[in-house]
């Protein structure tokens, strides 16, 4: 009942293509991204906007890069992480090396350097595929951290080879407080998502899933299978390396480049596995999913060590996260492999009807 | 050129060491198809199991290394039991984003019977130079090393006769080459993986000694440094079967087959044997099966 789509005639081929065609999809979006925009700047205090909703989105961002490449394009990459590094570094030194340089242009170059990056760690993917080219993947996520620490140049000759972001000051407007930071960070990530969204269903999303469900018949029908994959690493790239920039201008405010490890780049995967493979909203979902679990599991247990008087020792809350957080792993897996989006349709599918039975 | 033989000999045999490790992640992947991502988190888990019985049970080493044992295949089989046997049929991914998952669980696991302290192991072996050895050739190699080569030798020994010889093995490459197919033939897969598991839970005891006897203790990171290296070797133990399927005489007959010309048990006989001709599946277990059928 809640989700029906009777009733909703669409007159003109704009409306038929329209990227919510159901008007309740359209309203619920226009409600989140109010909420979004309006509501939780406005009621949320700076722990859950700094220690939350940031690494939410920032992390959303990399796990939508990670989607187009490993869920559209079919592509296994476990160097997310890296890809990331290269755009907080390379924004970093746009921003250093060129006085005046816009903030927003440096992260725009910042990712555009991870998409260089990016193709040329995707050229394996032409010869091997699955988890050799994860393991292709691989040798990016352990060299460029390694790069960075190893050229002094790219960390400004550091002594520990932490790099310091730059305040970030748009148009003489200094985004300082948390508020500012993810207002700015909300913006950016709804323009990509939106951009990923129209860019999936285009004819070069259509030609990544098509390669990604199988190469030699994408190739028969005409889709060159090197340019096509090569865009797939070079936009994949170019989305975490903006995530990048922005887990270290927006987030941390210096990052080292240790910290782009590859548990990072699981972490990533994770969020796109649990979220959807192959799905915008899913990695969204993920995300929240994988950044929000931890501190839930903590708060529970901190909640109830208090309430049942348990002398948890202060190790032990670390243990039961991992031991629930790889429990929810698998358990997701088996009742969903499709992920949480995959749910999320389930669920819209039964809403149609739902409470009635017919 | 004393200095170039000693690292080129202690290089080798730290390699052995990761093969300890690496061996583990073979026979899972050989046998199930399944990249076991959990592995380091196996071998973690048995070696703390061994470290706290000794601790806290004062059990002697082949006592405290039975009951690890126990434990790793009581593991083995609740992981086949909860996260594989839901899982059959998957993508290959979402099999190795489980073992994912099961790392974390074991780790937790692992931490969480036996605590979070960083803890002696001690296997009794001496990690000295050998003297013999150190005085003719003034090259010192460590008779851990040595020892630890030697015993990953006897596994690589053990497990390739197992593999080749035996009945359980047949049939866990006959699993590797195509589970449906090897279940058609009567191979009971649930079984099956539940023993790969015990084994690689086995070969996972063995690694997590030897390299908390190396490192004096079993602590979480050096096994995960070995993970990495570890990655990138199944390829190579790939059987060689799996060519045969593609092959097009097979095609043919899978044509002819769907004209229905045999009767069925006839036809799902003749097309098993010849479909893993490469590797030998038991032909009596596929009777077996037809006379079930028959019947």
């Amino acid at each position: 009942m809640f989700y029906r789509e009777a009733g909703q005639f669409k007159t003109t081929y704009a409306a038929d293509q329209a990227l919510f065609p159901i008007r309740q999809d359209r309203y619920a979006m226009l409600a989140i991204l109010a909420i979004a925009f309006v509501g939780v700047p406005l009621f949320s205090s700076n722990y859950w906007l700094t220690a939350l909703l940031i690494p939410f989105l920032v992390f959303s961002l990399a796990s939508l890069g990670l989607n187009i490449l490993t869920g559209y394009a079919g592509q296994l990459s476990l160097g997310t992480a890296a890809f990331m590094a290269v755009g907080a570094v390379a924004a970093y030194n746009f921003q250093l090396r060129i006085p005046g340089m816009p903030v927003l242009l440096s992260f725009l170059l910042g990712g555009m350097s991870a998409a260089l990056v990016g193709i040329l760690f995707g050229l394996p993917s032409l010869r091997i595929k699955g988890f050799y080219l994860a393991v292709a993947t691989l040798a990016a996520q352990f060299f460029i951290p390694w790069l960075v620490t190893k050229v002094g140049w790219f960390s400004n000759y550091s002594a520990s080879g932490v790099i310091t972001a730059q305040p970030i000051v748009i148009l003489g407007m200094a985004f300082d407080t948390p508020q500012k930071k993810y207002l700015l960070v909300l913006a950016i990530v709804a323009v990509l998502a939106l951009l990923a969204k129209n860019l999936v269903r285009s004819r070069i999303g259509r030609a990544w899933m098509a390669v990604r469900d199988m190469d030699v018949a994408a190739e028969v029908i005409g889709i060159r299978i090197l340019r096509t994959k090569l865009v797939a690493f070079a936009v994949s790239s170019f989305y975490c390396g903006v995530a990048g920039a922005l887990y270290a201008f927006a987030y941390l405010g210096s990052v080292e480049p240790d910290g782009f490890n590859l548990d990072l780049s699981f972490r990533i995967l994770f969020m796109v596995i649990v979220g959807g493979v192959g799905s915008i909203l899913g990695s969204f979902l993920g995300a929240a999913f994988i950044t929000l679990m931890p501190i839930m599991i903590e708060v529970l247990l901190t909640g109830a060590s208090h309430t049942f008087n348990l002398n948890l020792g202060p190790g032990v809350t670390s243990m039961v996260q991992l031991l629930v957080f790889g429990g929810l792993i698998i358990f997701f897996l088996i009742v969903e492999p499709h992920g949480l989006a995959r749910l999320w349709q389930i669920t819209k599918e039964k809403l149609r009807l739902w409470p009635f039975p017919h | 050129m004393t200095f170039f033989f000693e690292v080129l000999i202690g290089g080798l045999l730290a390699g052995v060491m990761y093969s300890l490790v690496a061996l583990g992640f073979v026979l899972i992947y050989k046998a199930s198809g399944v990249f076991n991502f959990a592995q380091g988190a196996m071998v973690f888990f048995a070696a703390l199991t061994f470290v706290g019985l000794q601790e806290k049970f004062g059990l002697p080493f082949w006592g405290a290394f039975v009951l690890a044992l126990a434990a790793m295949v009581v593991l083995g089989i609740l992981t086949e039991r909860i996260v594989l046997r839901p899982l059959v049929n998957q993508p290959q991914i979402t099999l190795f984003m489980a073992t994912i998952g099961l790392s974390f669980f074991i780790e937790g696991l692992a931490q969480l019977i036996w605590g979070t302290n960083v803890r002696r192991l001690d296997i009794g072996i001496k990690d000295e130079p050998i003297a013999a050895v150190l005085e003719r050739f003034d090259i010192a190699i460590s008779s851990f090393d040595l020892i630890a080569a030697l015993v990953a030798g006897v596994l690589v020994t053990v497990l390739a006769v197992f593999f080749q010889v035996t009945r359980v093995g047949r049939a866990l490459r006959a699993v590797a080459d195509d589970h449906q197919a090897a279940l058609a033939v009567g191979i009971p897969l649930k079984q099956i993986w539940a023993i790969v598991w015990s084994v690689a839970g086995f070969v996972a005891l063995v690694a997590g000694l030897m390299w908390g006897g190396a490192q004096r203790r079993a602590v979480c990171t050096d096994v995960r440094r070995a993970e990495g290296v570890a990655r990138a070797h199944p390829r190579r133990f790939r059987i060689r079967a799996r060519r045969h399927r593609r092959r097009p005489d097979h095609r043919r007959a899978g044509k002819a087959r769907r004209g229905l010309s045999r009767p069925v048990h006839r036809r799902r006989h003749r097309r098993l044997v010849r479909l893993h001709d490469g590797v030998a599946v038991p032909v009596d277990s596929a009777r077996r099966l037809v006379r079930r059928k028959t019947n």
